[in-house]
């Protein structure tokens, strides 16, 4: 056996354990590539899920639109920010809905990254 | 044989493609970023590489989870790009090398690195964006191997092994039967991250020292696990295992490197981005 080391703090691995928990939804996901699909799921959300199999938790964070509910049931990021295109959210509005932070205060935090 | 000329590292960055496509290459927002590529695209210019064997991370366009290959290397005479689901606009498809996918596939799998092949593979932004930057008039003149290494599922391979494993994509291109120029081009990070409540994460002073690492020390990123190179950069910042690769394939082309140029941007999108340009010495 290995032993995992130290959890890092605000960040889940997506491994194996996530991977088999977050398979429905990501698979979703993974669709939304198409733009038929995309227009699909906007047409019939309930039974677009449906038809991908997601689990009530899995739904619940897809309604919701939280990106860390979404972590949360299993999804990866990489198929995620597909389904936040849908919403044409980039990646510095799921990073502050992800902090708690309005978007000019994530787009500050990110500047003062770079020390200035 | 082949002669390996250099190698370029830059971040990919989706919305890249809509600022090029809606010439935003000097608005302010772009402008420290778009102003780094001009002397890697002269460098190009002069050096004239055939063709460029581009490591980079797939973000679900080519490959999804139902089977996730650690390290794929295309085979594939043409390349397509496709949607990827924000409307970046599509780009013409790429012109592989066949000849040499195959003669990098063999050496790999002959120093027991056990890769998948591809003979159909969409290239996604990773790819399409490194190439658009560094040519970005008119169609691409370089053919392309894709080297794909997984950044999506963990366990992922660690530092060390993929500059082993770069290292022997740079001795086949140097072992390649062909009067061919080559580079190699690492594609993605630097430090960020993307998901979770520590979205956001950028660390300047080890993305300094780790550029200044491929110049002259290129193994200095090797002595890290994953786990804590997911901690000093973020979970998308991992990527700079591309650039770890594309330095290692340097080794073998020559003893050292000159580094021709040089930028690194903090913030695009929500990413520190880098550029390098180093030639074999």
């Amino acid at each position: 056996m290995t032993t995992s080391p130290p959890k890092i703090p605000g960040t889940t691995l997506f491994d194996g354990v996530q991977a088999r928990k977050g398979y429905a939804l990501n698979k979703m996901c993974f669709s939304f590539n198409s733009a038929e699909n995309r227009a699909e799921f906007l047409k019939d959300e309930e039974g677009y899920m449906r038809k991908y199999g997601l689990n009530a938790e899995q739904a619940a964070a897809i309604r919701s639109r939280q990106v860390l509910a979404l972590l949360a049931a299993g999804g990866n990021v990489y198929y995620l920010a597909k389904f936040a295109g849908i919403f044409g959210l980039d990646v510095q509005d799921i990073g502050a809905q992800q902090t708690g932070m309005t978007k000019p205060e994530f787009q500050a935090k990110l500047h003062a990254a770079a020390g200035r | 044989m082949a002669k390996l000329i250099g190698g370029l590292g830059t971040s990919h960055i989706p919305a890249i493609g809509g600022a090029i496509h809606k010439g935003l290459q000097q608005d302010p927002y772009w402008k420290p970023f778009f102003d780094g590529f001009p002397p890697a695209q002269r460098w190009l210019a002069r050096a004239k590489p055939d063709v460029v064997v581009l490591f980079y991370n797939d973000h679900g366009l080519n490959f999804f989870l139902d089977k996730m290959p650690t390290f794929a290397v295309g085979a594939a005479p043409v390349y397509n790009n496709a949607d990827e689901g924000w409307g970046i606009p599509t780009l013409p498809p790429f012109r592989g090398d066949q000849d040499l996918s195959w003669h990098v596939i063999n050496t790999l799998i002959d120093n027991s690195f056990d890769v998948t092949t591809c003979q159909e593979m969409l290239v996604d932004h990773a790819i399409t964006m490194p190439l658009k930057l560094f040519w970005p008039e008119g169609d691409c003149p370089v053919a392309i191997v894709p080297v794909c290494i997984n950044t999506v599922q963990f366990p992922l391979p660690s530092a060390a092994r993929v500059y082993a494993m770069g290292k022997a994509v740079g001795e086949a291109i140097k072992s390649w039967d062909s009067d061919k120029k080559v580079a190699v081009i690492g594609s993605g990070g630097l430090s960020h991250q993307l998901d979770g409540e520590r979205a956001g994460f950028i660390n300047k002073e080890f993305d300094t020292q780790f550029l200044d690492s491929l110049v002259s020390n290129p193994e200095w990123a090797t002595q890290f696990s994953i786990h804590e190179l997911v901690e000093k950069t973020g979970t998308q910042g991992i990527e700079l295992l591309m650039w770890l690769a594309m330095r290692a394939a340097l080794t073998a082309a020559s003893p050292s490197v000159r580094k021709v140029h040089g930028n690194y941007y903090i913030p695009i999108s929500n990413t520190a981005t880098g550029l390098i340009v180093l030639e074999a010495a």
